[in-house]
Protein backbone atom coordinates (compact mmCIF):
# COMPACT_ATOMS: atom_id res chain seq x y z
CA UNK A 1 0.00 0.00 0.00
CA UNK A 2 1.40 3.31 -0.99
CA UNK A 3 1.72 6.17 1.44
CA UNK A 4 0.40 8.60 -1.09
CA UNK A 5 -3.29 7.99 -1.35
CA UNK A 6 -5.18 11.09 -2.30
CA UNK A 7 -8.90 11.31 -2.17
CA UNK A 8 -10.88 14.07 -3.73
CA UNK A 9 -13.03 15.87 -1.21
CA UNK A 10 -16.53 16.98 -2.15
CA UNK A 11 -15.17 20.49 -2.65
CA UNK A 12 -12.75 19.17 -5.23
CA UNK A 13 -9.61 19.90 -3.28
CA UNK A 14 -7.16 17.04 -2.91
CA UNK A 15 -6.74 15.82 0.60
CA UNK A 16 -3.15 15.55 1.48
CA UNK A 17 -3.45 14.08 4.88
CA UNK A 18 -3.17 10.50 3.72
CA UNK A 19 -0.10 11.33 1.71
CA UNK A 20 1.82 12.10 4.86
CA UNK A 21 0.92 8.94 6.67
CA UNK A 22 3.89 7.03 7.94
CA UNK A 23 3.04 3.39 7.58
CA UNK A 24 5.70 1.40 9.35
CA UNK A 25 3.94 -1.91 9.07
CA UNK A 26 3.03 -1.54 5.46
CA UNK A 27 0.32 -3.86 4.35
CA UNK A 28 0.55 -5.99 7.46
CA UNK A 29 -2.83 -7.07 8.69
CA UNK A 30 -3.62 -6.30 12.29
CA UNK A 31 -2.41 -9.02 14.60
CA UNK A 32 -5.29 -11.30 15.39
CA UNK A 33 -5.18 -13.61 18.36
CA UNK A 34 -7.17 -16.81 18.21
CA UNK A 35 -10.00 -17.36 20.60
CA UNK A 36 -10.54 -20.51 22.50
CA UNK A 37 -14.15 -21.53 22.14
CA UNK A 38 -13.81 -23.91 25.05
CA UNK A 39 -13.50 -21.04 27.46
CA UNK A 40 -15.94 -18.73 25.73
CA UNK A 41 -18.81 -20.16 27.74
CA UNK A 42 -16.89 -20.27 30.96
CA UNK A 43 -17.22 -17.63 33.59
CA UNK A 44 -14.41 -15.58 34.93
CA UNK A 45 -14.33 -14.81 38.60
CA UNK A 46 -15.23 -11.16 38.49
CA UNK A 47 -17.34 -10.44 35.46
CA UNK A 48 -16.24 -8.18 32.71
CA UNK A 49 -13.88 -6.61 35.19
CA UNK A 50 -11.84 -9.76 34.77
CA UNK A 51 -8.15 -9.11 34.39
CA UNK A 52 -5.27 -11.06 32.92
CA UNK A 53 -5.30 -13.60 35.68
CA UNK A 54 -8.94 -14.56 35.36
CA UNK A 55 -9.27 -15.13 31.62
CA UNK A 56 -7.98 -17.55 29.07
CA UNK A 57 -4.77 -15.88 27.82
CA UNK A 58 -6.01 -15.87 24.23
CA UNK A 59 -9.24 -14.14 25.21
CA UNK A 60 -7.36 -11.68 27.43
CA UNK A 61 -5.14 -10.82 24.47
CA UNK A 62 -8.27 -10.05 22.47
CA UNK A 63 -10.08 -7.97 25.06
CA UNK A 64 -7.32 -6.29 27.05
CA UNK A 65 -7.25 -3.15 24.90
CA UNK A 66 -10.95 -3.20 24.03
CA UNK A 67 -12.91 -0.74 26.14
CA UNK A 68 -16.26 -2.33 25.29
CA UNK A 69 -15.21 -5.87 26.15
CA UNK A 70 -13.12 -5.26 29.24
CA UNK A 71 -14.16 -3.05 32.14
CA UNK A 72 -10.52 -2.86 33.11
CA UNK A 73 -9.55 -1.66 29.63
CA UNK A 74 -12.17 1.05 29.50
CA UNK A 75 -10.28 3.20 31.97
CA UNK A 76 -7.33 3.38 29.58
CA UNK A 77 -8.44 2.76 26.03
CA UNK A 78 -10.78 4.59 23.72
CA UNK A 79 -13.03 3.53 20.89
CA UNK A 80 -14.63 5.24 17.97
CA UNK A 81 -17.65 4.52 15.86
CA UNK A 82 -17.99 5.59 12.25
CA UNK A 83 -21.51 6.21 11.00
CA UNK A 84 -21.36 4.57 7.59
CA UNK A 85 -24.43 2.35 7.95
CA UNK A 86 -27.65 4.36 7.87
CA UNK A 87 -30.10 1.67 6.68
CA UNK A 88 -31.80 -0.73 9.05
CA UNK A 89 -33.77 -3.89 8.40
CA UNK A 90 -35.92 -4.03 11.51
CA UNK A 91 -38.03 -1.64 13.56
CA UNK A 92 -37.60 -1.53 17.33
CA UNK A 93 -40.09 0.14 19.63
CA UNK A 94 -37.28 1.99 21.41
CA UNK A 95 -35.91 3.55 18.23
CA UNK A 96 -37.15 6.41 16.09
CA UNK A 97 -35.13 6.94 12.96
CA UNK A 98 -36.54 10.39 12.35
CA UNK A 99 -34.97 11.76 15.51
CA UNK A 100 -31.45 13.09 15.21
CA UNK A 101 -29.99 15.46 17.72
CA UNK A 102 -26.38 16.39 18.20
CA UNK A 103 -26.86 16.79 21.93
CA UNK A 104 -28.11 13.29 22.43
CA UNK A 105 -25.82 10.53 23.50
CA UNK A 106 -27.45 7.21 22.72
CA UNK A 107 -27.36 4.55 20.03
CA UNK A 108 -28.82 5.26 16.62
CA UNK A 109 -28.05 8.97 16.80
CA UNK A 110 -25.38 10.67 14.69
CA UNK A 111 -24.69 14.17 13.46
CA UNK A 112 -22.89 13.27 10.25
CA UNK A 113 -23.01 10.25 7.98
CA UNK A 114 -19.80 9.22 6.30
CA UNK A 115 -18.77 7.41 3.16
CA UNK A 116 -16.31 4.54 3.70
CA UNK A 117 -13.50 6.78 2.41
CA UNK A 118 -14.40 9.62 4.79
CA UNK A 119 -14.68 7.10 7.61
CA UNK A 120 -11.22 5.67 6.97
CA UNK A 121 -9.76 9.15 6.92
CA UNK A 122 -11.47 9.98 10.18
CA UNK A 123 -10.15 6.83 11.84
CA UNK A 124 -6.58 7.63 10.84
CA UNK A 125 -6.97 11.23 12.03
CA UNK A 126 -8.43 10.19 15.38
CA UNK A 127 -5.88 7.43 15.94
CA UNK A 128 -3.11 9.97 15.40
CA UNK A 129 -4.56 12.45 17.88
CA UNK A 130 -5.67 9.91 20.46
CA UNK A 131 -3.05 7.18 20.94
CA UNK A 132 -5.33 5.29 23.30
CA UNK A 133 -7.85 4.76 20.49
CA UNK A 134 -7.51 1.05 19.79
CA UNK A 135 -10.92 0.01 18.56
CA UNK A 136 -13.04 0.95 15.59
CA UNK A 137 -16.65 -0.11 15.56
CA UNK A 138 -19.44 0.19 13.08
CA UNK A 139 -22.70 0.39 14.93
CA UNK A 140 -25.08 2.26 12.71
CA UNK A 141 -26.91 4.53 12.94
CA UNK A 142 -28.85 1.69 11.26
CA UNK A 143 -27.58 -1.88 11.12
CA UNK A 144 -24.08 -2.48 9.70
CA UNK A 145 -25.17 -5.72 8.03
CA UNK A 146 -28.11 -4.00 6.34
CA UNK A 147 -25.38 -1.90 4.66
CA UNK A 148 -22.87 -4.65 3.91
CA UNK A 149 -21.06 -2.94 1.04
CA UNK A 150 -20.38 0.25 3.01
CA UNK A 151 -19.49 -1.64 6.17
CA UNK A 152 -16.98 -4.03 4.66
CA UNK A 153 -15.48 -1.38 2.39
CA UNK A 154 -14.80 0.70 5.49
CA UNK A 155 -13.14 -2.24 7.25
CA UNK A 156 -11.03 -2.93 4.19
CA UNK A 157 -9.75 0.65 4.01
CA UNK A 158 -9.00 0.84 7.71
CA UNK A 159 -7.20 -2.51 7.83
CA UNK A 160 -4.94 -1.20 5.10
CA UNK A 161 -4.23 2.23 6.60
CA UNK A 162 -4.27 1.53 10.32
CA UNK A 163 -3.59 -2.18 10.72
CA UNK A 164 -3.12 -2.04 14.50
CA UNK A 165 -6.71 -1.03 15.11
CA UNK A 166 -9.17 -3.70 16.16
CA UNK A 167 -12.36 -3.91 14.14
CA UNK A 168 -15.76 -4.65 15.55
CA UNK A 169 -19.40 -4.31 14.61
CA UNK A 170 -22.74 -4.30 16.33
CA UNK A 171 -25.81 -5.81 14.71
CA UNK A 172 -29.40 -6.80 15.37
CA UNK A 173 -28.51 -10.20 13.96
CA UNK A 174 -31.19 -10.51 11.28
CA UNK A 175 -28.68 -10.60 8.43
CA UNK A 176 -25.84 -12.06 10.50
CA UNK A 177 -25.87 -15.70 9.29
CA UNK A 178 -25.26 -14.48 5.73
CA UNK A 179 -22.13 -12.51 6.67
CA UNK A 180 -20.22 -14.63 9.15
CA UNK A 181 -17.74 -15.68 6.49
CA UNK A 182 -17.09 -12.09 5.47
CA UNK A 183 -16.74 -11.02 9.09
CA UNK A 184 -14.07 -13.67 9.53
CA UNK A 185 -12.36 -12.85 6.23
CA UNK A 186 -12.13 -9.17 7.18
CA UNK A 187 -10.59 -10.04 10.56
CA UNK A 188 -13.42 -8.47 12.52
CA UNK A 189 -12.44 -9.42 16.04
CA UNK A 190 -15.56 -8.71 18.01
CA UNK A 191 -19.24 -8.78 17.15
CA UNK A 192 -22.05 -7.50 19.33
CA UNK A 193 -25.59 -8.74 18.79
CA UNK A 194 -28.54 -6.98 20.36
CA UNK A 195 -30.78 -9.75 21.67
CA UNK A 196 -33.77 -8.62 23.68
CA UNK A 197 -35.73 -11.88 23.69
CA UNK A 198 -35.67 -15.53 22.75
CA UNK A 199 -39.47 -15.91 22.87
CA UNK A 200 -41.55 -14.50 19.97
CA UNK A 201 -44.40 -13.73 22.38
CA UNK A 202 -42.05 -11.29 24.12
CA UNK A 203 -40.48 -10.18 20.85
CA UNK A 204 -43.71 -9.05 19.27
CA UNK A 205 -44.00 -6.42 21.99
CA UNK A 206 -40.55 -5.05 21.10
CA UNK A 207 -40.37 -5.38 17.30
CA UNK A 208 -43.35 -4.29 15.14
CA UNK A 209 -41.72 -5.59 11.95
CA UNK A 210 -38.62 -6.95 10.27
CA UNK A 211 -37.72 -6.76 6.57
CA UNK A 212 -36.20 -9.97 5.28
CA UNK A 213 -35.64 -11.28 1.77
CA UNK A 214 -37.98 -8.80 0.09
CA UNK A 215 -40.79 -9.21 2.58
CA UNK A 216 -41.96 -7.33 5.63
CA UNK A 217 -42.88 -9.67 8.51
CA UNK A 218 -44.99 -8.46 11.40
CA UNK A 219 -45.95 -9.52 14.90
CA UNK A 220 -44.97 -12.93 16.19
CA UNK A 221 -43.71 -14.10 12.78
CA UNK A 222 -41.28 -11.21 12.72
CA UNK A 223 -40.02 -11.95 16.22
CA UNK A 224 -39.70 -15.67 15.48
CA UNK A 225 -37.68 -14.99 12.36
CA UNK A 226 -35.45 -12.54 14.21
CA UNK A 227 -34.71 -14.81 17.15
CA UNK A 228 -34.01 -17.80 14.87
CA UNK A 229 -31.56 -15.74 12.82
CA UNK A 230 -29.91 -14.29 15.94
CA UNK A 231 -29.29 -17.70 17.45
CA UNK A 232 -28.03 -19.09 14.15
CA UNK A 233 -25.69 -16.13 13.75
CA UNK A 234 -24.38 -16.36 17.32
CA UNK A 235 -23.66 -20.07 16.92
CA UNK A 236 -21.86 -19.48 13.64
CA UNK A 237 -19.73 -16.72 15.18
CA UNK A 238 -18.61 -18.80 18.12
CA UNK A 239 -17.97 -21.77 15.82
CA UNK A 240 -15.65 -19.45 13.89
CA UNK A 241 -13.99 -18.29 17.12
CA UNK A 242 -15.15 -14.70 16.80
CA UNK A 243 -15.61 -13.10 20.20
CA UNK A 244 -19.25 -12.27 20.75
CA UNK A 245 -20.96 -9.88 23.15
CA UNK A 246 -24.72 -9.75 23.57
CA UNK A 247 -26.49 -6.47 24.31
CA UNK A 248 -29.97 -6.53 25.80
CA UNK A 249 -32.25 -3.59 26.50
CA UNK A 250 -34.05 -4.01 29.83
CA UNK A 251 -37.69 -3.03 29.37
CA UNK A 252 -39.58 -3.30 32.68
CA UNK A 253 -42.80 -5.30 32.35
CA UNK A 254 -41.85 -6.63 28.92
CA UNK A 255 -38.56 -8.49 29.05
CA UNK A 256 -37.04 -7.84 32.48
CA UNK A 257 -37.63 -11.33 33.89
CA UNK A 258 -37.23 -12.87 30.46
CA UNK A 259 -33.65 -11.59 30.17
CA UNK A 260 -32.55 -14.34 32.56
CA UNK A 261 -33.70 -16.80 29.91
CA UNK A 262 -31.94 -14.76 27.21
CA UNK A 263 -28.81 -14.87 29.36
CA UNK A 264 -28.92 -18.68 29.52
CA UNK A 265 -29.64 -18.98 25.79
CA UNK A 266 -26.71 -16.81 24.72
CA UNK A 267 -24.33 -18.28 27.26
CA UNK A 268 -25.06 -21.80 26.03
CA UNK A 269 -24.27 -20.65 22.50
CA UNK A 270 -20.87 -19.34 23.48
CA UNK A 271 -21.38 -15.58 23.94
CA UNK A 272 -18.46 -14.16 25.93
CA UNK A 273 -20.11 -11.21 27.60
CA UNK A 274 -23.66 -10.02 28.34
CA UNK A 275 -24.46 -6.32 28.54
CA UNK A 276 -27.87 -5.47 29.97
CA UNK A 277 -28.67 -1.81 29.37
CA UNK A 278 -31.54 0.31 30.67
CA UNK A 279 -34.27 1.35 28.24
CA UNK A 280 -34.02 4.99 27.18
CA UNK A 281 -37.57 6.23 26.57
CA UNK A 282 -38.02 9.95 26.85
CA UNK A 283 -41.27 11.01 25.12
CA UNK A 284 -39.46 13.72 23.15
CA UNK A 285 -37.45 11.09 21.29
CA UNK A 286 -40.71 10.07 19.63
CA UNK A 287 -40.19 6.33 20.02
CA UNK A 288 -43.17 4.00 20.40
CA UNK A 289 -42.15 3.23 23.98
CA UNK A 290 -41.47 6.88 24.75
CA UNK A 291 -44.85 8.00 23.43
CA UNK A 292 -46.69 5.22 25.22
CA UNK A 293 -45.29 5.82 28.67
CA UNK A 294 -43.07 2.74 28.85
CA UNK A 295 -40.62 3.46 31.67
CA UNK A 296 -36.98 2.43 31.97
CA UNK A 297 -35.58 0.60 35.01
CA UNK A 298 -34.17 2.27 38.13
CA UNK A 299 -30.49 1.89 38.97
CA UNK A 300 -31.18 -0.80 41.58
CA UNK A 301 -33.58 -2.73 39.30
CA UNK A 302 -30.88 -2.82 36.65
CA UNK A 303 -28.20 -3.85 39.14
CA UNK A 304 -30.41 -6.61 40.60
CA UNK A 305 -30.91 -8.15 37.15
CA UNK A 306 -27.21 -7.85 36.30
CA UNK A 307 -26.31 -9.45 39.64
CA UNK A 308 -28.68 -12.36 38.95
CA UNK A 309 -27.18 -12.97 35.52
CA UNK A 310 -23.63 -12.65 36.82
CA UNK A 311 -23.90 -16.08 38.40
CA UNK A 312 -24.20 -17.37 34.85
CA UNK A 313 -21.66 -15.44 32.81
CA UNK A 314 -19.54 -12.30 32.43
CA UNK A 315 -21.62 -9.16 32.70
CA UNK A 316 -20.72 -5.82 31.24
CA UNK A 317 -21.69 -2.90 33.44
CA UNK A 318 -19.67 -0.09 31.97
CA UNK A 319 -21.63 0.43 28.74
CA UNK A 320 -22.42 4.10 28.09
CA UNK A 321 -24.99 3.43 25.33
CA UNK A 322 -23.02 5.70 23.08
CA UNK A 323 -23.80 7.29 19.78
CA UNK A 324 -23.10 5.62 16.45
CA UNK A 325 -20.41 8.27 15.85
CA UNK A 326 -18.86 8.48 19.33
CA UNK A 327 -15.13 9.13 19.72
CA UNK A 328 -12.99 8.79 22.83
CA UNK A 329 -12.95 7.00 26.15
CA UNK A 330 -16.31 5.53 27.11
CA UNK A 331 -18.17 8.27 28.91
CA UNK A 332 -16.58 11.03 26.90
CA UNK A 333 -17.41 12.02 23.36
CA UNK A 334 -14.91 13.93 21.27
CA UNK A 335 -16.72 13.46 17.97
CA UNK A 336 -17.15 17.23 17.70
CA UNK A 337 -13.38 17.58 17.25
CA UNK A 338 -13.38 15.25 14.27
CA UNK A 339 -16.00 16.40 11.83
CA UNK A 340 -15.20 15.79 8.17
CA UNK A 341 -14.60 19.49 7.77
CA UNK A 342 -12.07 19.63 10.60
CA UNK A 343 -10.33 16.43 9.52
CA UNK A 344 -9.72 17.91 6.12
CA UNK A 345 -7.70 20.68 7.79
CA UNK A 346 -5.58 18.34 9.88
CA UNK A 347 -2.06 17.27 9.08
CA UNK A 348 -2.17 13.65 10.04
CA UNK A 349 0.85 11.55 10.84
CA UNK A 350 0.02 8.00 11.73
CA UNK A 351 2.74 7.21 14.19
CA UNK A 352 2.86 3.58 15.24
CA UNK A 353 5.78 4.32 17.55
CA UNK A 354 3.93 6.77 19.78
CA UNK A 355 0.87 4.54 19.81
CA UNK A 356 3.01 1.64 20.98
CA UNK A 357 4.71 3.77 23.62
CA UNK A 358 1.38 4.93 24.98
CA UNK A 359 0.18 1.38 25.22
CA UNK A 360 3.35 0.35 27.00
CA UNK A 361 2.85 3.12 29.57
CA UNK A 362 -0.71 1.91 30.11
CA UNK A 363 0.52 -1.62 30.77
CA UNK A 364 2.83 -0.30 33.48
CA UNK A 365 0.08 1.74 35.07
CA UNK A 366 -2.24 -1.26 35.00
CA UNK A 367 0.30 -3.35 36.84
CA UNK A 368 0.79 -0.62 39.44
CA UNK A 369 -2.96 -0.46 39.91
CA UNK A 370 -3.29 -4.19 40.42
CA UNK A 371 -0.37 -4.22 42.88
CA UNK A 372 -1.90 -1.34 44.87
CA UNK A 373 -5.25 -3.11 45.03
CA UNK A 374 -3.63 -6.35 46.16
CA UNK A 375 -1.60 -4.68 48.89
CA UNK A 376 -4.70 -2.93 50.19
CA UNK A 377 -6.73 -6.16 50.09
CA UNK A 378 -4.17 -7.78 52.40
CA UNK A 379 -5.17 -5.28 55.09
CA UNK A 380 -8.75 -6.56 54.87
CA UNK A 381 -7.72 -10.16 55.42
CA UNK A 382 -9.59 -11.74 58.27
CA UNK A 383 -12.37 -9.14 58.29
CA UNK A 384 -15.80 -10.74 58.49
CA UNK A 385 -18.80 -8.62 57.63
CA UNK A 386 -21.91 -8.75 55.43
CA UNK A 387 -21.77 -5.03 54.82
CA UNK A 388 -21.70 -3.91 51.19
CA UNK A 389 -21.28 -0.29 50.26
CA UNK A 390 -21.64 1.53 46.97
CA UNK A 391 -19.17 4.32 46.31
CA UNK A 392 -19.51 6.85 43.51
CA UNK A 393 -16.23 8.02 41.98
CA UNK A 394 -15.39 11.12 39.94
CA UNK A 395 -12.73 10.04 37.45
CA UNK A 396 -11.26 11.08 34.13
CA UNK A 397 -9.79 7.63 33.52
CA UNK A 398 -6.64 5.64 34.25
CA UNK A 399 -8.41 4.05 37.20
CA UNK A 400 -7.75 7.04 39.44
CA UNK A 401 -9.82 9.48 41.47
CA UNK A 402 -8.81 12.46 39.38
CA UNK A 403 -11.92 14.52 38.66
CA UNK A 404 -13.40 17.51 40.46
CA UNK A 405 -16.92 16.86 41.74
CA UNK A 406 -18.29 19.79 39.78
CA UNK A 407 -16.65 18.74 36.53
CA UNK A 408 -17.93 15.17 36.47
CA UNK A 409 -20.25 14.18 33.63
CA UNK A 410 -20.67 10.82 35.27
CA UNK A 411 -19.77 8.91 38.38
CA UNK A 412 -18.41 5.40 38.31
CA UNK A 413 -19.95 3.21 40.96
CA UNK A 414 -18.00 0.56 42.89
CA UNK A 415 -19.41 -2.00 45.26
CA UNK A 416 -17.06 -2.71 48.11
CA UNK A 417 -17.25 -5.56 50.60
CA UNK A 418 -14.85 -7.95 52.31
CA UNK A 419 -14.54 -9.53 48.85
CA UNK A 420 -12.89 -6.35 47.57
CA UNK A 421 -13.96 -3.52 45.27
CA UNK A 422 -15.94 -4.22 42.12
CA UNK A 423 -17.07 -1.85 39.40
CA UNK A 424 -20.85 -2.18 39.09
CA UNK A 425 -21.86 0.69 36.83
CA UNK A 426 -21.82 4.37 36.14
CA UNK A 427 -24.30 7.20 36.55
CA UNK A 428 -24.49 10.00 34.06
CA UNK A 429 -25.24 13.41 35.54
CA UNK A 430 -25.71 16.97 34.46
CA UNK A 431 -22.61 18.98 35.00
CA UNK A 432 -22.92 20.51 38.46
CA UNK A 433 -20.33 23.18 37.98
CA UNK A 434 -20.94 25.46 35.01
CA UNK A 435 -18.33 28.16 34.67
CA UNK A 436 -17.36 27.97 38.30
CA UNK A 437 -20.84 28.32 39.75
CA UNK A 438 -22.53 25.32 41.23
CA UNK A 439 -26.19 25.08 40.32
CA UNK A 440 -28.74 23.93 42.82
CA UNK A 441 -31.04 22.04 40.44
CA UNK A 442 -28.08 20.19 38.95
CA UNK A 443 -26.90 19.17 42.40
CA UNK A 444 -30.28 17.59 43.09
CA UNK A 445 -30.03 15.47 39.95
CA UNK A 446 -26.51 14.39 40.97
CA UNK A 447 -27.82 13.33 44.37
CA UNK A 448 -30.68 11.42 42.77
CA UNK A 449 -28.26 9.64 40.44
CA UNK A 450 -25.97 8.44 43.23
CA UNK A 451 -28.56 8.22 45.98
CA UNK A 452 -27.79 4.52 46.56
CA UNK A 453 -24.14 5.31 47.37
CA UNK A 454 -22.68 5.78 50.85
CA UNK A 455 -19.83 7.97 49.67
CA UNK A 456 -18.57 9.90 46.70
CA UNK A 457 -14.81 10.00 45.98
CA UNK A 458 -13.58 13.16 44.32
CA UNK A 459 -10.30 14.90 43.57
CA UNK A 460 -11.77 18.15 44.91
CA UNK A 461 -15.14 19.51 46.00
CA UNK A 462 -16.54 22.88 47.03
CA UNK A 463 -17.92 23.59 50.50
CA UNK A 464 -21.53 24.02 49.42
CA UNK A 465 -22.04 20.71 47.57
CA UNK A 466 -20.10 19.05 50.38
CA UNK A 467 -22.73 20.15 52.90
CA UNK A 468 -25.63 19.20 50.63
CA UNK A 469 -24.22 15.74 49.98
CA UNK A 470 -23.60 15.20 53.67
CA UNK A 471 -27.17 16.27 54.42
CA UNK A 472 -28.39 13.73 51.86
CA UNK A 473 -26.40 11.00 53.62
CA UNK A 474 -23.66 10.68 51.01
CA UNK A 475 -20.21 11.28 52.44
CA UNK A 476 -18.02 13.42 50.18
CA UNK A 477 -14.45 12.08 50.33
CA UNK A 478 -11.48 13.99 48.92
CA UNK A 479 -8.70 12.44 50.97
CA UNK A 480 -7.91 9.88 48.25
CA UNK A 481 -7.45 12.48 45.51
CA UNK A 482 -5.35 11.19 42.59
CA UNK A 483 -5.01 7.72 44.07
CA UNK A 484 -6.18 4.46 42.51
CA UNK A 485 -9.91 3.89 42.83
CA UNK A 486 -10.04 0.29 44.00
CA UNK A 487 -7.22 0.66 46.52
CA UNK A 488 -8.96 3.73 47.96
CA UNK A 489 -12.35 2.03 48.06
CA UNK A 490 -10.90 -0.85 50.05
CA UNK A 491 -9.14 1.55 52.43
CA UNK A 492 -12.38 3.50 52.94
CA UNK A 493 -14.25 0.28 53.57
CA UNK A 494 -11.72 -0.84 56.19
CA UNK A 495 -12.11 2.48 58.03
CA UNK A 496 -15.89 2.24 57.70
CA UNK A 497 -15.94 -1.23 59.26
CA UNK A 498 -13.75 0.02 62.10
CA UNK A 499 -16.15 2.89 62.77
CA UNK A 500 -19.13 0.52 62.75
CA UNK A 501 -17.32 -1.75 65.20
CA UNK A 502 -16.44 1.09 67.53
CA UNK A 503 -20.04 2.30 67.41
CA UNK A 504 -19.05 5.64 65.89
CA UNK A 505 -21.49 5.06 63.03
CA UNK A 506 -24.44 2.77 62.46
CA UNK A 507 -24.56 1.06 59.10
CA UNK A 508 -27.79 1.52 57.17
CA UNK A 509 -28.76 0.59 53.62
CA UNK A 510 -29.25 3.38 51.12
CA UNK A 511 -32.24 3.64 48.79
CA UNK A 512 -32.53 3.42 45.02
CA UNK A 513 -31.15 5.83 42.42
CA UNK A 514 -32.46 7.21 39.15
CA UNK A 515 -30.99 6.45 35.73
CA UNK A 516 -30.71 9.74 33.94
CA UNK A 517 -32.73 9.93 30.74
CA UNK A 518 -32.80 13.36 29.15
CA UNK A 519 -30.60 14.93 26.52
CA UNK A 520 -26.91 14.77 27.25
CA UNK A 521 -25.23 18.09 26.69
CA UNK A 522 -21.48 17.76 26.49
CA UNK A 523 -19.62 20.74 27.85
CA UNK B 1 -47.73 4.45 -12.35
CA UNK B 2 -45.29 5.01 -9.65
CA UNK B 3 -44.42 5.41 -6.04
CA UNK B 4 -42.83 8.60 -4.86
CA UNK B 5 -40.89 9.46 -1.71
CA UNK B 6 -42.38 12.10 0.52
CA UNK B 7 -39.45 14.42 0.99
CA UNK B 8 -40.42 15.69 4.43
CA UNK B 9 -40.55 12.11 5.71
CA UNK B 10 -37.37 10.71 4.14
CA UNK B 11 -34.40 10.36 6.52
CA UNK B 12 -31.97 9.52 3.73
CA UNK B 13 -31.16 6.16 5.32
CA UNK B 14 -30.79 4.45 1.92
CA UNK B 15 -32.64 1.28 2.98
CA UNK B 16 -34.90 1.45 -0.09
CA UNK B 17 -32.27 2.12 -2.70
CA UNK B 18 -30.68 -1.32 -3.16
CA UNK B 19 -34.05 -3.07 -2.84
CA UNK B 20 -35.67 -1.54 -5.93
CA UNK B 21 -35.80 -4.14 -8.72
CA UNK B 22 -35.91 -1.38 -11.34
CA UNK B 23 -33.04 0.78 -10.05
CA UNK B 24 -35.59 3.56 -9.98
CA UNK B 25 -34.39 5.02 -6.67
CA UNK B 26 -31.61 7.58 -6.60
CA UNK B 27 -29.93 9.84 -4.05
CA UNK B 28 -30.56 13.54 -4.27
CA UNK B 29 -29.43 16.16 -1.77
CA UNK B 30 -28.89 13.62 0.99
CA UNK B 31 -32.35 12.12 0.53
CA UNK B 32 -33.79 9.63 -1.95
CA UNK B 33 -36.26 9.93 -4.80
CA UNK B 34 -37.98 7.61 -7.27
CA UNK B 35 -37.80 7.99 -11.04
CA UNK B 36 -41.48 7.48 -12.00
CA UNK B 37 -40.54 6.36 -15.47
CA UNK B 38 -38.71 3.35 -14.07
CA UNK B 39 -41.06 2.43 -11.18
CA UNK B 40 -43.33 -0.57 -11.77
CA UNK B 41 -44.69 -0.63 -8.20
CA UNK B 42 -42.75 -3.92 -8.03
CA UNK B 43 -45.54 -5.64 -9.94
CA UNK B 44 -44.12 -8.72 -11.55
CA UNK B 45 -41.20 -8.79 -9.12
CA UNK B 46 -42.52 -8.94 -5.58
CA UNK B 47 -45.80 -9.20 -3.69
CA UNK B 48 -45.20 -5.90 -1.97
CA UNK B 49 -43.54 -2.68 -3.14
CA UNK B 50 -40.01 -2.97 -1.79
CA UNK B 51 -39.48 0.69 -1.00
CA UNK B 52 -42.59 0.67 1.19
CA UNK B 53 -41.52 -2.53 2.97
CA UNK B 54 -37.95 -1.45 3.58
CA UNK B 55 -38.66 2.15 4.67
CA UNK B 56 -38.41 2.74 8.44
CA UNK B 57 -40.90 5.63 8.39
CA UNK B 58 -44.59 5.02 7.69
CA UNK B 59 -46.22 6.94 4.83
CA UNK B 60 -42.95 7.91 3.21
CA UNK B 61 -43.07 5.83 0.02
CA UNK B 62 -46.55 6.56 -1.31
CA UNK B 63 -48.42 6.23 -4.61
CA UNK B 64 -47.98 9.28 -6.78
CA UNK B 65 -51.52 10.17 -7.74
CA UNK B 66 -50.39 12.21 -10.70
CA UNK B 67 -49.46 9.03 -12.55
CA UNK B 68 -51.77 6.29 -13.74
CA UNK B 69 -51.38 3.12 -11.69
CA UNK B 70 -48.93 0.75 -13.34
CA UNK B 71 -51.40 -2.13 -13.74
CA UNK B 72 -54.00 0.08 -15.36
CA UNK B 73 -51.41 1.43 -17.75
CA UNK B 74 -50.31 -2.08 -18.68
CA UNK B 75 -53.87 -3.21 -19.34
CA UNK B 76 -54.55 -0.13 -21.42
CA UNK B 77 -51.53 -0.55 -23.65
Amino acid sequence: MAGSVQIASPSGSKLKLLSSIKIEVNGQPAKQGGCSSSSAGGKASCGSAAGAGDLDPEIWEKVKNHPCYSEEAHHHYARMHVAVAPACNIQCNYCNRKYDCSNESRPGVVSERLTPEQAAMKVVAVASEIPQMTVLGIAGPGDPLANPDKTFKTFELIARQAPDIKLCLSTNGLALPDYVKQIKDFNVDHVTITINMVDPAVGERIYPWVYFKHKRYRGRDAAKLLTDRQMEGLEALTANKILCKVNSVMIPGINDDHLLEVNRAVKSRGAFLHNIMPLISEPEHGTYFGLNGQRGPSAQELKALQDKCEGEMNMMRHCRQCRADAVGLLGEDRSGEFTTEKIEQMAVIYDFESRRNYQKAVEEERQAKVAAKRAEMDTLAGELSDIKLLIAVATKGSGKINEHFGHAHEFQVYEVSTEGAKFIGHRRVDLYCQGGFGEEAALETVIRAINDCHAVFVAKIGACPKDELTAAGIEPVDRYAHEFIEKSAIAYFRDYLAKVKSGEIVHADRGDAAIRQGAFVAA
Amino acid sequence: MAYRIEESQCTGCSACEPECPNNAIYATGGLYAINPKKCTECIGYFDEPQCVSACPIDDTCVIDQSYTRYVAAQLGS
